[in-house]
């Protein structure tokens, strides 16, 4: 199965996963600094900053687009319990 | 259980239906709710608590920040009426969505119809769902705000500070420039209710304070630090938060034991470097206890890891969530009893949310008779608060033998190589993590 490199900055910790897994997953087993609330893609506490990689996860679905303008989100946030890990990336808590 | 309010304090601040001038044209506009003993199902209270809610009036319009629980409505309505009109109130600030700031909120609006709500950038799914609004309606006039916002008053600016997670996502501060007041929302709060309301002024606080931030904030320490980093800075006259005293003499002092409270204490005694696993135990006929002992010895193995091993039957809870929040790792060991692990582990894992566990790593063990359902229960309780248990726990059937002794050493050995394999930098595996 396809690896992906996930870095989560805040704590300087990398996690070979397999491609597919997303962000929520790891973060939490590693104890990363990102937040979960509902982890269904609705409360947006799981906002997460990129740092690098952006183009690494997958799309964010129309309702994950939503949440993240309700949270006044910046360019390069994603839900951690929505985006899926394809490649390589960097992240931290937004 | 007498309401203290029953006898007028004769130093009393905080009148019926007056105001109260806490800086020039800044007025409390709270309620006091004496006869409350316990709080948000958590918290207890030995003489109350207040809404504590505000006004700021500048050239250019009045704001209101906060308002109060819904049943104390009348008292805030009234000691607003003692100072302002509602058609002057322009601007609503809402610092913390939790219905006890919020409760008199959809009459406030009522009565203010043209004032705009200011809230957090995290806010505004919260908002929604406290007010439900109407589509019909028409929209919510809202704005939201993050640190170095402003909004002005004419001659007075209110500047926002982005602190969530103190205690809810969408917590945020909010300073007022020209007076140097911070209201801080439950940030250095206390359920504690005196009629005289002023820090100097009042009964010996200190230990509701204290006992506030040990229930509310300590599970955000890392949030506190962050919020503190944008507070320090600011010249401070008073601070106003929403419970409890307002602090207007020597407001430095709780910042300064915030940061303390939020420091690691442990950490700074054994130094950075070093790593701590603690191991508890309960045994009835010392099956458990023998293999917490050989886990214990296993692990000690590795350098630069302390080990602590303590029966849960000899202490109680509190310092030991206090030697946990410190620990890196954590080891239970339990007997399986009528198919349960033993209550002694249950209070010590529903004790654990006042701290932050997340990526602790957390393993499992006990003896057991012919089920042995303990270990299992006790491992996905630690999934379930966040922790990572990356070695699968160790059962052994009644009194463990030598080579069941080994199994525990091995056991201890590989919980203390998962911890040292954390170490920052180093690139682990998902399947490590468990
Ligand atoms: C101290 C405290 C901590 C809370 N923590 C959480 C939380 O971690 N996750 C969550 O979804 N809601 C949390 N809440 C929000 C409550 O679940 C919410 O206010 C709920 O509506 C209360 O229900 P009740 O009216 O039945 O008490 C918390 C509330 C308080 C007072
Ligand atoms: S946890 Fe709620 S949106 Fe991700
Ligand atoms: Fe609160
Ligand atoms: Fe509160």
């Amino acid at each position: 199965m396809a690896k992906a490199k996930i870095t989560f900055s805040d704590i300087d910790q990398t996690v070979n996963v397999p491609a597919g897994t997303r962000i929520i997953e790891v973060s939490e087993k590693i104890g990363a600094g990102i937040i979960y609330g509902c982890r269904e893609g609705d409360c947006g506490t799981c906002m997460t900053h990129v740092e690098e990689g952006w183009n690494n996860l997958t799309e964010p679905s129309v309702l994950e687009e939503k949440v993240l303008r309700e949270n006044m989100a910046s360019r390069h946030d994603r839900l951690a319990c929505q985006a899926q890990i394809l490649g390589d990336c960097k992240v931290k808590p937004a | 259980m007498m309401p203290l309010q029953a006898e007028p304090a004769a130093r009393a601040i905080a009148k019926p239906g007056e105001s109260v001038e806490i800086a020039p044209g800044v007025h409390w506009i709270g309620a006091l709710d004496p006869t409350l003993r316990t709080f948000d199902i958590i918290l207890r209270t030995a003489n109350g608590t207040t809404y504590n809610s505000y006004m700021v009036r500048g050239t250019d319009g009045v704001a209101i920040i906060d308002t109060v629980k819904a049943e104390f409505a009348d008292d805030f309505f009234a000691r607003i009426e003692s100072v302002a009109r509602y058609d002057e109130i322009r601007i609503i600030v809402l610092n913390h969505l939790e219905p006890d700031h919020t409760g008199a909120l959809p009459e406030l609006m009522r009565r203010a119809p043209q004032a705009k709500l200011y809230i957090s950038t995290r806010a505004t799914a919260m908002l929604k769902a406290l007010l439900k609004p109407k589509e019909d309606k028409g929209p919510l006039a809202f704005e939201t705000v993050g640190t170095g916002d402003e909004v002005s008053l004419g001659d007075r600016t209110l500047r926002f500070l982005h602190t969530p997670f103190l205690h809810w996502p969408d917590t945020q501060c909010t300073y007022l420039v020209e007076e140097g007041v911070l209201f801080s929302g439950d940030v250095f709060g206390c359920h504690y209710c005196d009629t005289r309301l002023l820090n100097d002024r009042c009964g010996d606080f200190r230990f509701a304070f204290d006992y506030y931030y040990a229930h509310i904030m300590r599970p955000f320490k890392t949030h506190v630090m962050d919020a503190l980093k944008l507070i320090e800075p600011l010249p401070l006259k008073t601070i106003a938060p929403t419970h409890g005293p307002i602090l207007r003499d020597r407001p430095r002092r709780y910042i300064t034991r915030y940061r303390e409270l939020s420091t690691a204490s442990f950490a700074d005694k054994i130094g950075n470097e070093e790593r701590s696993l603690i191991i508890f135990y309960m045994s009835a006929y010392g099956s458990t206890a023998r293999m917490a002992e050989a886990i214990c010895a296993g692990a000690e193995e590795q350098p630069g890891l302390r080990v602590s091993l303590y029966d849960l039957e000899g202490g109680e809870t509190q310092p030991f969530v206090d030697l946990i929040e410190s620990a890196d790792a954590l080891a239970l060991g339990s007997p399986t009893i009528n198919g349960d692990a033993v209550k002694p582990i249950w209070d010590l894992l529903s004790s654990l949310a006042v701290i932050d566990l997340k990526g602790k790593l957390g393993a499992a063990f006990g003896s057991y008779g012919w089920t042995g359902e303990a270990v299992r229960m006790i491992e996905d309780r630690m999934r379930g608060l966040k922790m990572r248990v990356p070695v699968a726990g160790l059962r052994v059937k009644l009194i463990p033998t030598d080579e069941e002794l080994d199994e525990c050493r091995a056991f201890g050995r590989d919980i203390a190589s998962a911890i040292a394999s954390g170490e920052k930098g180093r690139v682990i595996d998902f399947a490590e993590l468990g």
